[in-house]
């Protein structure tokens, strides 16, 4: 089949970018989405020119590092499916299709398709884990954790931190993705001692980052490629609220005696 | 510390607010308070079917209560400019959070009313201003034939007017889709939600809204057929 | 060159407690002082520099991809081995260690592999505690299954993304050190030269991949934790950004190659559908629990599955390896595919593939009990493939999954290089010749929790530093050389993509140093690999420029390195003349077709040291002691 592809070209961070035409022509069924471009790529390699840049690590849906919007859609809108596992006999011969890096103000254009997503790890620094160092651990059947609960920890876990539901979202909100970590370890015992805090933090830096606000709309949960429900902001609202009740004023240290 | 400090020097209650999540639980509890008010506003109106004299007695028995219904209204308005100075700043973060926009962007499966709360809701507030010129202080132009205490009266003469009926049949599909929105939302902003009782709340809160918007379309669409006069 | 492995002495259940106490501590307060760099952030890599800054050393640590959290360790889908005998059904530390140096065909060294044996059991107790969320039974315990054809069931896994968990588990533990200030990160930067000052390594070369800037960065101590090179066959299931580069230009330093021709060729991966593919996808070898593997018996048979009566089907692994029939190692698996897909039985488009048939298991079963076991791999299958294997068998062919070897490292991970420690798959100590299904992960979070920690002190506690600093006459002259070196990439403008060169390395490499080798076929791919690189350095087209975000030149770089690699490689199995593990000579099996050791010639480790461009390298030996488990022919029948 021929496509025409409109792709986002942008030198860097601080030259604006445009949409360029590109034809795709004699595209296989059985390619990905990526092998498309990699074809694409190689063409324009051999005519002197500089290929679409596009982040892409594991190719199998898991790593996180691919994604872009194509026809308006984060990762091409096939359910639990990321743009690597997207192949081409979804789409048909004579097909535009638009390509498009993730948008938002927190997430900067770097290239082309390629945008910036530290703000996740810095989100996920600000609280995102156990503060157990490594050989203080009690044994691993210690406490049992009731399977129900382990297995929506999981759920909340499967994140690959892709950012596909800050790109979905109308208000380029990251709550999906900071919801799903507060979720996941607010399911575990081990989550527990550092729960409140954990939410607190972590919202305030989703909040430093400048994503925008939640407005509960399900955009994030539709494009998710690991299908992570929503439930998980509630699950980050509900936390947040109750530290932010239970927070106690500072109290005055004693002095060492 | 790399990332967002803990501790900060303002008052808890301005640091919860200064979050987007305070925010949004501002909007949630005073949208609910609004909520309330309107179905209280329409169990009111209603009387409108049970004769003339009943919703002037209504009015009279509400304005005799003085302070009691100052109190009332001082709330809303402080619920009403908590709800809008929430949202104009969550929709300012919305404009800094995404300033370009997409070339070509497609929504799924999110609901109508749910993409379009920015744009209901200004509607709704333009239209409860016209709604207190219309019918509370019924200032001339606005309402033809306005006097003070006849409630029953006024409300068939300013539904008459047709543009004016239009006006408030169309604002009132809108409130029922920020109603919709608005209503189960709330849930999920103060962290309710579970996979067997979420899909009821969105139901349940269809069905309120529809009933609500029902409502209130029923008395204009009355007023037209000359069901009540 | 000295390959002394400092193995402690004394019974082998007491070395690493031996070697702890007799290590020395740097004291707490001066930790702070020492500077360490560690390359790579997956499972070794991101558990080490976590684990390094929580003790308070100055940690840097470098990863190309633009987050930690993306390391290929992600990938990993089965689970991760620990003899931690929850099930009570016979498991032991000493067994682990057992059928870890067996499974490794007996080439690995025992004392390195009985302690990932010990340290395995505290590795769940940490990533239970990181609240990695571990699959459980019922009762609220960590449920387990046997994997890869062991006989207990010691694996642990969080459904089908083990990999994915553990690693978030470390990746955590490595953002609170940043936030804590004690790691500094420094993702979209990759490794390009090693400095080594005075004997030792004190820093590395590193490119900014967004800016372009090439820097150096000093350190008393640096940790190479940058996985695996198969890659070298450019269809694999690694990643598209797995690379040797970091090891192979700390080989070209100084650090001795161990077993490069160890690789590993997973047998259950969806097989190859066409000339632009990029990389293969692994189906997890869990599938083989439930699944049974079959070709036609006659030869170039077109008809469908359904069509082929169960009497003209070869369930060949349960014919040829009754005891372990379809659940035989990755290695017999593998050979076993390629060796009826050769007589001319293999299925498929491109004839290339056997089924795995789950028809059995559904009758058996029920749609829904395999659909909750094997659910999301179906699923993959179906996305790639776009045929449902509840209907039609799937289709498998092995694919390059795993090196075993990687730079040689002593019992303290110490690679010939002084001071350059090497974690995880970019060594190659543990696995011998082959790896079972779900140790990489084992081995990964062990060197870097448990073991650098120790044996990373010591070094530090020993050595006395001088202070150098970028100016430093070696420093400056690696960094001239890796700039010349981009230079002289960019300015080629050839005729040919990066990637064609690549792929054109990779299919030498699969045909002749690939499953099955013999000594012709590797002499003739090393010349012929040898001409590609000539033709690569004139003819290769690098599009963009220096200074810029620039795939094609990250890409270029890494293959350079592939091109020199995969003729070592060769040397390195043509010189190997007996069949082990992962290593296949034809002319080294016995009379049913199976691997054929040479245990009087070849119980060793190769460790090859580079000589000088196209040079060739000098092989050195380090002589494997089989104390405990004592070498026999491995059989699965």
């Amino acid at each position: 089949m021929n496509l025409t592809l409109h792709v986002w070209r942008q030198k860097d961070v601080a030259t604006p970018g445009k949409m360029v035409r590109y034809d795709a022509p004699n595209v296989n069924e059985h390619m990905s989405f990526l092998e498309m471009l990699d074809v694409v790529n190689e063409g324009l390699i051999l005519r002197g020119e500089e290929p679409i840049a596009f982040e892409h690590d594991c190719r199998e849906g898991i790593c996180g590092s691919c994604g872009f919007m194509i026809n308006g859609i984060a990762h091409g809108g096939f359910k639990n499916t990321t743009v690597c596992q997207l192949h081409m006999r979804h789409f048909a011969d004579g097909d535009e299709v638009y390509i498009e890096p993730w948008r938002a103000t927190a997430f900067p254009v770097m290239k082309d398709l390629i945008v910036d997503r530290s703000a996740f790890d810095r989100i996920i620094a600000s609280g995102g884990y156990v503060s157990v160092s490594t050989g203080s651990a009690p044994d691993g059947n210690a406490l049992p954790i009731r399977k129900q609960d382990s297995d929506l920890a999981m759920d909340a876990a499967a994140c690959i931190g892709c950012g596909a539901c800050v790109a979905s979202c109308p208000n380029a909100a990251a709550a999906l993705f900071t919801g799903a970590k507060i979720s996941h370890l607010a399911h575990l015992p081990q989550g527990q001692p550092e729960r409140k805090e954990r939410s607190l933090r972590m919202v305030r830096q989703m909040n430093a980052e400048l994503f925008g606000n939640c407005t509960n709309i399900g955009e994030c949960e539709a494009t998710c490629p690991k299908g992570i429900p929503i439930e998980v902001i509630a699950s980050m609202n509900g936390d947040f609220l109750a530290a932010s009740w239970q927070e106690r004023p500072p109290v005055e240290i004693a002095g060492a005696g | 510390m790399a990332t967002a400090a803990l501790d900060s020097k303002l008052h808890r209650t301005l640091r919860f607010y200064e979050a987007t999540n305070g925010k949004k639980t501002v909007m949630a509890l005073t949208g609910a308070a609004l909520w309330g008010f309107v179905i209280i506003h329409l169990l009111g109106n209603l009387q409108v079917f049970l004769g003339p004299g009943k919703l002037d007695q209504y009015g009279e028995a509400l304005r005799a209560t003085g302070a009691l219904l100052w109190v009332a209204r001082g709330g809303l308005l402080v619920c009403a400019a908590l709800h809008i100075t929430a949202a104009l700043q969550l929709m300012a973060l919305k404009a800094k959070a995404r300033p370009q926009p997409y070339v070509k962007k497609v929504p799924t499966t999110s609901s109508y009313a749910s993409r379009t709360m920015y744009l209901s809701g200004p509607v709704i507030l333009a239209f409860i201003i016209y709604h207190l010129m219309h019918f509370t202080f019924g200032v001339p132009g606005i309402h033809p034939d306005f006097v003070e205490g006849a409630v029953h009266a006024n409300l068939v003469k300013g539904l008459s007017q047709p543009l004016a009926a239009v006006l408030y049949l169309a604002t009132m599909s809108m409130l029922l889709f920020h109603l919709y929105h608005g209503i189960w939302s709330m849930f999920q902003t103060i962290g309710l939600s579970h996979p067997r009782y979420t899909p009821l709340v969105k139901k349940a809160a269809a069905g309120i809204a529809i009933a609500l918007a029902g409502g209130n379309i029923a008395i204009v669409v009355s007023v037209l057929l000359g069901i009540v006069k | 060159m000295n390959l002394n492995a400092r193995i402690p002495s004394g019974p082998i259940e007491q070395r690493w407690d031996k070697a702890r106490f007799d290590l020395k501590l740097v004291n707490p307060a001066n930790k702070r002082k020492y500077n360490v760099i560690v390359v790579g952030s997956g499972l070794a890599g991101g558990s080490a520099a976590a684990t390094l800054g929580e003790l308070g050393y100055n940690v840097k640590c470098f990863c190309f991809q633009d987050s930690p959290r993306r390391a290929h360790s992600i990938a990993a889908q089965g689970g991760i081995n620990a003899a931690k005998n929850y099930q009570n059904d016979g498991d032991s530390v000493y067994r682990l260690f057992y059928d870890t140096v067996k499974g490794g065909d007996f080439r690995a060294r025992e004392s390195n592999v009985y302690r990932l044996a010990q340290v395995s059991v505290s590795i769940i107790d940490q990533c239970v505690a990181q609240g990695v969320p571990f699959a459980r039974e019922y009762g609220g315990l960590l449920s387990n299954r046997s994997f890869g054809g062991a006989q207990v069931s010691r694996t642990f896994y969080a459904r089908g993304q083990t990999g994915q968990q553990l690693l978030l588990g470390a990746y955590q533990a490595l953002e609170r050190q940043i936030d804590a200030g004690k790691v500094k990160m420094l993702p979209r930067t990759e490794m390009l030269d090693l400095i080594v000052i005075d004997g030792k390594a004190r820093g590395i070369v590193a490119r900014n991949l967004v800016t372009g800037r090439i820097d150096v960065h000093m350190a008393d101590a640096v940790v190479l934790a940058t996985g695996g090179y198969g890659n070298v066959f450019y269809l694999s299931t690694n990643a598209k950004g797995s690379n040797t580069t970091a090891i192979w230009r700390a080989y070209k330093r100084g650090a001795a190659f161990g077993n490069p021709c160890y690789t590993q060729i997973h047998p259950t991966c969806i097989p190859q559908s066409g000339d632009y593919q990029s990389k293969l996808t692994l189906m997890s070898e869990s599938l083989r629990n439930d699944g049974r593997i079959w070709v036609p018996l006659k030869k170039g048979d077109t008809r469908s599955a359904d069509q082929i009566p169960e009497s003209e089907r070869d369930y060949y692994l349960e014919r040829m390896y009754p005891s372990f029939g379809n659940l035989s190692p990755r290695d017999i698996a593998s050979r076993a595919a390629k060796r009826v897909c050769d007589e001319g039985r293999g299925v498929g488009p491109t004839g290339l593939g056997v089924y795995l048939d789950f028809s059995d298991a559904i009758r058996r079963l029920g749609q829904k009990t395999i659909a909750e076991r094997y659910g999301n791999l179906f699923e993959i299958y179906e996305r790639i493939t776009g045929e449902d294997p509840y209907t039609v068998p799937m289709r498998i062919y092995p694919a390059v999954h795993y090196t075993m070897g990687g730079l040689w490292v002593d019992y303290h991970l110490m690679s010939t290089i002084p001071g350059l420690f090497v974690l995880g798959e970019a060594n190659f100590s543990d696995h011998g010749a082959n790896r079972l299904g779900a140790s990489a992960l084992m081995q990964g979070l062990s060197d870097g929790y448990f073991v650098i920690p120790y044996t990373l002190g010591n070094y530090l506690a020993s050595e006395k530093f001088a202070k150098v600093d970028e100016s430093h006459p070696e420093a400056v002259a690696a960094l001239a050389q890796t700039q010349s070196l981009t230079k002289q990439l960019l300015a080629i403008k050839g005729k040919r993509t990066v990637s064609s060169f690549h792929r054109e390395l990779g299919k030498l490499m699969w045909d002749f140093c690939g499953m099955a080798r013999n000594a012709q076929g590797l002499e003739q791919a090393a010349g012929k690999i040898a001409g590609l690189r000539e033709e690569f350095w004139k003819n290769v087209n690098v599009a963009g420029e220096a200074g810029d975000l620039n795939q094609s030149l990250e890409s270029a770089g890494r293959v350079a390195d592939f091109l020199e690699l995969g003729e070592l490689m060769c040397h390195d199995a043509r010189v190997r003349e007996e069949s082990c593990g992962g290593h296949f000579r034809e002319e080294y099996q016995t009379p049913d077709g199976e691997a054929q050791r040479n245990d009087e010639q070849f119980a060793h480790v190769a460790a090859w040291e580079y000589q000088g461009p196209n040079q060739k390298p000098v092989r050195h030996q380090e002589e494997l002691q089989f104390e405990y488990v004592k070498p026999v022919q491995r059989s699965y029948k």
